[in-house]
């Protein structure tokens, strides 16, 4: 069966005056399957937005991008532009961090949808406004506020109604980047609530973009752990927490402890993510892993499977296997 | 340990402008409650975490510490001595020993000054140090304390050249240098990434444990948690829970405290758990409830809730030191 969503060797680079070429993402391959929840997690710099931009084709023109995004098998990135446009908010749509800059500022949220759905020809007229109306209900916002501008609305509620403008055109895969950061815990837990009965309702893919792994592990299955511009390690999130096999997935889990942690049970993880604007030699991560050995300074170990739907980017993996 | 810092019964309130036509029609001046009678101590050495939502009044207590603000009544005592009454020009040395880091260091440092500038210059707004040699001797060694070592490799470096983390530590560090017995900070992590979230919850902790009394303000239960002494939960301006963390997070009474530690996920998918969603957002602190403040979204509100204001006390069944403030919990005998 051919996967809803296939993202196959994408690089990235942006082209940057007077410095080198960023190389953000350094191939990275992953599929989402229809209904299912992947979350791409990692630190700020690691390349989940870019990915996620690659994805909708909306990088800026400083942006060069080659491998392939096939949508139902049909590539995405394969004529630029004219490819990615009719698929844009129609099959795939995004929700960003900062819904205020998602929606206009001088417009009333109701009529930010109609307008999103005349455009898209879905409907138009009293029949945009009543469909503008139901959309806003099924994201928790009263038919009332639809005349309300965006600054009258609080965080939470701006993202409800970013999350209604996204679902405008009926998409099958929503990405959602860093939905929950800037809002309060119980909003942000009425967010994800919320993403969670669109996925059951709607039957969408979601694809959840952020650097707080309880957060995926509350929503999604799946998760890719990403680090300096690939997949490090991907796998059902329950086989990450609890046998993974990248130490840069076990360390993120280590920082983000939780209520069961005991008092003062945190570790950080030293030194700072490397500079994409160079080439990397050997393993991306080794200046801060606690697992060096000989092979990490000079090879960059390639994604390899580990177990059942269980990949990882380790030579420690292959130790593992040669003791066997 | 001995109190430093006691909080009295202390209000802040906003007034709302009226406009003209209110003015003249003699409408009721409107105030925002933001603070509403909070009592707190802390001690030297003790980390305190002040946990609340945005509204719940957690940041403008932070601020009326540090006479950012001027409240309308109560009293903030320092080594026993009431800071409200006092003019700008007797502040002025305790401000020294008493500090504040905000949360954003990409907004809170200059980006025109270099590491030792931005260090120094605290030093030199205080008039301390009597020559450039000693201040730099001072500034070197709050980098070390914030574990930016050698300084030597910090000094001549501009904020962008710094990552999220180290950023704040130099903000922390710029606190420091004073010399302050007390550290408000301010959600210090919220905005770092996960990965340097540890080193500087340690810092504050070893700062902690070699006296300094820390007032940490989060919306996150989980980080205080982690660190603190002790919890207050704040909601509407009023603390409703407060405690032992360990208390507050494993035995908690109030059924705010309660729904907020049911939503904070856990990062093992085996604990995943049903959130217990509140329904609604605060709401504004100017159309303050009735009653109990927090009774309209309570899942467990009865009849008597939405008229009487219950008091902090301690119910029966919880450790020394813990109190809530909920009509429902069982009296002590």
């Amino acid at each position: 069966m051919t996967p809803l969503l296939q993202i196959e060797d994408l690089h990235v680079w942006f082209d940057i005056e007077d410095a080198p070429e960023l190389h953000a993402v350094q191939g990275l391959s992953m599929s989402l399957g229809a209904g299912e929840r992947l979350g791409l997690v990692g630190e700020s710099g690691c390349g989940k937005t870019t990915t996620a931009l690659a994805v909708l084709g909306l990088l800026p023109p400083t942006a060069s991008v080659s491998g392939k995004v096939l949508l139902e098998g049909k590539d995405l990135l394969a004529q630029g532009e004219d490819s990615v446009r009719p698929h844009r908010w129609v099959d795939i749509a995004i929700v960003f961090q900062g819904a205020m800059n998602a929606l206009n500022p001088v417009r009333t949220i109701g009529s930010q949808i109609v307008e999103a759905l005349e455009l898209h020809g879905r409907a138009t007229g009293s029949a945009a406004r009543a469909q503008s109306a139901n959309l806003l209900e099924s994201v928790g916002i009263p038919g009332s506020r639809a005349e309300r501008f965006p600054h009258e609305l609080s965080g939470g509620m701006r993202q409800r109604a970013a999350i209604a403008m996204a679902l405008s055109c009926d998409p099958k895969v929503l990405i959602a980047d860093e939905p929950t950061t800037a809002l309060d815990v119980m909003v942000q837990a009425q967010i994800l609530e919320l993403l969670d009965r669109l996925c059951r309702d709607f039957g969408l893919a979601l694809i959840l973009v952020t650097h707080d792994l309880p957060v995926v592990a509350q929503l999604c299955s799946q998760a890719g752990v990403m680090y300096a511009g690939e997949i490090v390690e991907n796998g059902r999130v329950d086989d990450l927490y609890h046998e993974p096999r990248h130490p840069y997935t076990r360390m993120l889990f280590a920082a983000t402890p939780g209520l069961s942690a005991r008092h003062g049970e945190i570790a950080s993880i030293p030194g700072a993510p490397p500079r994409l604007d160079r080439p990397l030699i050997g393993c991306p991560f080794k200046s801060r892993c606690d697992s060096v050995f000989e092979p990490c300074a000079m090879e960059r170990p390639p994604l390899k499977a580990v177990g059942a739907e269980h990949e990882a980017a380790c030579h420690l993996n292959d130790r593992a296997q040669a003791s066997a | 340990m001995s109190v430093l810092l006691e909080i009295d019964d202390l209000v802040v309130r906003y007034p709302l402008p009226r406009g003209l036509f209110g003015s003249l029609a003699r409408r009721e001046a409107l105030s925002v409650r933001a603070v509403d009678g909070v009592n707190l101590t802390l001690a030297e050495g003790e980390l305190v975490a002040l946990v609340g939502e945005s509204g719940s009044g957690k940041t403008t207590l932070a601020q009326a510490v540090l006479r950012l603000v001027d409240p309308v009544s109560g009293a903030i005592r320092y080594k026993g001595r009431d800071l409200t009454p006092l003019s700008s020009r007797e502040l002025r040395p305790l401000r020294r020993e008493i500090q504040i880091v905000y949360q954003d260091p990409y907004e809170s440092l200059d980006p025109r000054l270099r590491v030792r500038a931005a260090i120094e210059e605290p030093l030199l707004i205080h008039g301390l140090g009597s020559s450039k040699a000693e201040r730099l001797d001072q500034v070197r060694e709050a980098l070390e304390r914030v574990e930016l070592s050698p300084p030597g490799l910090f000094l001549d470096r501009y904020p962008h050249e710094l990552s999220g983390g180290q950023r704040q530590r130099v903000a922390i560090a710029a606190a420091l240098v004073l010399g302050p017995r007390l550290l408000v900070a301010d959600e210090p992590v919220s905005m770092l990434d996960v990965s340097v979230r540890a080193g500087v919850l340690k810092l504050l902790d070893g700062l902690r444990k070699s006296g300094l009394a820390v007032l940490m303000i989060t919306h996150d239960l989980s980080t205080a948690a982690l660190f603190a002494d002790r919890i207050a939960v704040m909601y509407l301006g009023r603390i409703v829970e407060h405690g032992p963390a360990d208390e507050v997070v494993r035995n908690a009474q109030h059924p705010y405290t309660q729904a907020l530690l049911s939503v904070v996920p856990d990062a093992d998918p085996r604990r995943r758990k049903r959130l217990q969603v509140l329904r609604g957002e605060t709401p504004d602190a100017i159309q303050m409830p009735s009653g109990c403040r927090f009774h309209p979204r309570c899942p467990l509100a009865i009849a008597d809730c939405s008229s009487i204001d219950p008091e902090l006390r301690r119910p029966a069944g919880v450790g020394a030191g813990h109190e809530a403030a909920c009509i429902l919990l069982p009296t002590r005998e």
